[in-house]
């Protein structure tokens, strides 16, 4: 039986650039950072309040796993953002926007009312973008 | 213009009206000041004079914002703090003294009530941890991984 997630990727352009931004920007912790040669490393990092759930993440270049084409295919769509990555969740939206617009973090939506709560939507640093909402804001029942 | 992007457009947009957002910014404001001078004798009366709140209102918002009073927020980022620099290496002294803790016996009880564990021996799980990762990485990283990445050819 399957019971949690606690291992999932983040297609990153940049680690260096990835690192700041999770850690210094969004406050996620460093969970490892191992290197793995010369210009790559083990890189995750845990929501502040998830330690168990560990985010990796993952660079795009060229290796067994991303042939060439594979990797600028998959570059090019990053940096469209195509890729969404999930809903982060905060206990005041309004002061987790704020305070990562102070930090040069990019929104795509300001915080707005949606059926299913109040959401923002906002880039990270490669151009993969998450939803961010309120904890008490986001609940079904509300909109029964 | 389609109807999707009308609708887009005439869905409220709750950007909190002045003064309320004025209020966020200067919570905002106070929790950034902490993050970057936790290391100092910081004065919370003065963070909220100059947020121009009472003692009363500033705490209060702070708390519904970051779900602790500036005070308790200080200390855990403080603690935070000192145990990257016990993972760096440092001693508990200096991680005590450089995060802004004026004596040791209070870091100590501190750190213990919030990370579970002396420092010492927070200091020591993380030296034997680090040793064991320069001596088989490839141990700490899901073997999927480091199949696809190549790794495990090297």
């Amino acid at each position: 039986m399957i019971t949690k997630m606690t291992v999932t990727n983040i297609h990153v352009l940049d680690q260096d650039s990835a690192y700041d931004f999770y850690v210094n920007k969004l406050g996620f912790k460093l969970i490892d950072d191992i290197p793995m040669g010369p210009d790559t490393r083990w890189l995750t990092v845990s929501p502040p309040e998830q330690p168990d759930l560990q985010l990796v993440l993952f660079p795009v270049k060229v290796s067994k796993m991303f042939p060439q084409e594979t990797a600028d295919m998959l570059i090019t769509l990053i940096k469209q953002g195509v890729f969404g990555c999930g809903v982060l969740t905060c206990k005041d939206i309004f002061a987790t926007y704020e305070e990562l617009k102070s930090k040069g973090v990019e929104f795509l939506k300001p915080p707005t009312k949606e059926f299913y709560g109040t959401e923002a939507l906002f880039k990270d640093d490669s151009g993969n973008y998450f939803s961010l909402q309120a904890i008490n804001n986001f609940s079904h029942e509300d909109n029964i | 213009m389609s109807n999707a992007d009308k609708n887009r457009d005439d869905k409220e947009i709750i950007t909190p009206e002045y003064p309320r957002v004025y209020l966020y910014i200067r919570i905002v404001q106070a929790k950034l000041f902490i993050d970057n001078n936790y290391a100092d004798e910081i004065d919370l009366e003065n963070i909220a004079d100059e947020a121009y709140f009472s003692r009363f209102h500033f705490i209060r918002l702070f708390k519904s914002a970051y779900g602790k009073t500036p005070h308790q927020y200080l200390k855990s980022v403080r603690i935070e703090k000192a145990q990257q620099l016990l993972r760096e290496d440092k001693t508990v002294a200096e991680a005590c003294f450089s995060v802004g803790f004026q004596s040791l016996t209070t870091f100590s009880g501190l750190f213990k009530k919030i990370v579970g564990e002396s420092p010492s021996s927070y200091a020591a799980r993380h030296k034997e941890m680090k040793k064991k990762i320069s001596e088989k990485p490839l141990a700490f990283v899901p073997s999927c991984y480091a199949y696809q990445h190549g790794w495990l050819e090297k």
